[in-house]
């Protein structure tokens, strides 16, 4: 039991990623495409803030009569990394848009098929 | 003891949500999901002690990228109904299911040899965390730890997020900044796909 | 789009106080949770907020894009100024210590530049975003 809280968050965070990565290279939908990287990235924030908890730690906030705190250091990385996600996630999908207009369509099968009728 | 259920609980509704969000086939209920899954994901950060990044995800998750992605779906939609469906699959992916789970159980036989959850002695918190939390303080005054190593001990890296944040918004406006061109080109293509 | 009383009244209440909560995250991030980029969304947030409710030639008529392409350079400006005065005052790159009299103070003033010009381009960088896709729908 002990065993499985101490591995629990890992365990749903391969889940997350193999979601996100199985979403990436099986569907044909860019959007879902972009949602399915979106979810894996979220998998990798979760890995870095459960390395990052001690048990019975205070949010890293220095204040009188605390003695443990969670490691500053895995929050700031994720902490910039999400604003980051936003912007490229909106470059992606940038390029969705341009690629809607171009082609007409998101799906990558017809993509591929206007692609060799040309 | 109630952190430990919270985050457990939690944690499921998220495997849930991202299951959900892999199999349904309606983009504009799949972006809604993604603003569920957004807000869990702020709880989870908030239950295991990083309040700012709670904070974040909260404001960015659930709001901006919910909206730009309701934003391109208006601009990516079918010219009829359905008008947000994707395309159904042909044929079932055996591949990438296979490569998922050999993937997949790779990953989990390498968790046997992490430290649990939680842990005061894991590697992680033995080396550069403590220093931080002791001398933020002495070094620059803001009890905010994360703000200190955030904008002075990594200030070099924050202003390189910031200059990739400057450059992800300077493409986009390259990409689709202005109005929508109307090429003749364009709007043959499409008379021709609708007929095929 | 018809007028819809109810968000129109609930919007230029919550409005404000976003902006506000926004200037709170962003100042006070030395000593609870907050920063530049948490306030930079929410600021941005709020403007969004507008332009969903009251039509985006409002919103472009508070904040005009070339001012928005100006705020966005001028965050990153703020930045790498703050590491190039410290430069000047005898420290490293980036090394606040020199602003102020003492290290202390030094530190907290350079904290909040540098702070001050994340949220700026964050902010910014948002509506920037939000614009040109909301834009593009227009014909």
């Amino acid at each position: 039991m002990e065993f499985f809280i101490g591995h629990y968050n890992y365990w749903v965070v391969i889940i997350l990623m193999m979601v996100g990565l199985y979403t990436v290279i099986s569907r044909g939908n860019l959007v879902k495409k972009i949602i399915g990287l979106n979810i894996f990235q979220v998998s990798v924030f979760f890995l870095y803030i459960s390395l990052g908890t001690v048990e019975g730690g205070a949010a890293p906030i220095i204040a009188e009569g605390v003695k443990v705190y969670s490691n500053p250091l895995p929050h700031v990385l994720i902490l910039t990394a999400i604003v980051v996600g936003v912007a490229t996630t909106a470059l992606a999908l940038a390029l969705v848009v341009r690629i809607k207009e171009t082609y007409g369509t998101i799906e990558e099968d017809e993509i591929h098929n206007l692609d060799h009728s040309l | 003891m109630i952190d430990v259920v919270v985050d457990i609980i939690l944690l499921t509704f998220l495997a849930t949500t991202s299951i959900a969000i892999m199999r349904i086939n309606n983009l504009f209920a799949i972006v809604m999901l993604f603003g569920i899954f957004s807000l869990l994901s702020a709880g989870l950060f908030v239950v295991m002690d990083a309040p700012d990044v709670a904070f974040t995800e909260a404001a960015v998750g659930a709001g901006i990228s919910t909206v730009l992605m309701l934003a391109t779906l208006a601009l990516v939609k079918r010219k009829k109904e359905p008008y947000y469906d994707e395309a159904p699959q042909t044929h079932t992916a055996w591949l990438p299911l296979i490569v998922v789970i050999v993937t997949g159980s790779a990953l989990v036989y390498g968790t046997w040899d992490i430290p649990s959850f939680g842990s005061p002695d894991a590697p992680s918190q033995t080396h550069v965390a403590r220093f931080y939390l002791e001398n933020s303080m002495l070094d620059t005054g803001v009890p905010n730890t994360v703000t200190a190593v955030l904008a002075s001990y990594r200030g070099f890296d924050t202003l390189g997020e910031v200059t990739v944040i400057f450059t992800a918004a300077v493409a986009v406006l390259l990409l689709i900044g202005g109005k929508r061109p109307k090429p003749a080109l364009k709007a043959k293509d499409e008379e021709g796909q609708d007929e095929a | 789009m018809k007028p819809n009383l109810i968000l129109h009244v609930i919007a230029k209440f919550i409005i404000p106080l976003i902006l506000l909560f926004a200037l709170y995250v962003q100042f006070h991030g030395d000593f609870g949770p907050g920063g530049g980029f948490q306030a930079g969304v929410i600021f941005s947030a709020a403007i969004i907020l507008y332009s969903l409710v009251f039509g985006l030639e409002n919103a472009e008529k508070i904040i005009p894009h070339h001012w928005l392409r100006i705020l966005a350079s001028l965050g990153v400006v703020i930045y790498a100024g703050v590491g190039i005065e410290s430069l000047f005052l005898g420290g490293n790159y980036l090394d606040y210590t020199f602003l102020g009299s003492n290290q202390i103070a030094g530190q907290h003033l350079g904290i909040l530049l540098v702070e001050l010009g994340v949220g700026i381009t964050v902010a910014s960088a948002m509506l920037i975003l939000f614009f040109a896709f909301a834009g593009r729908g227009r014909e």
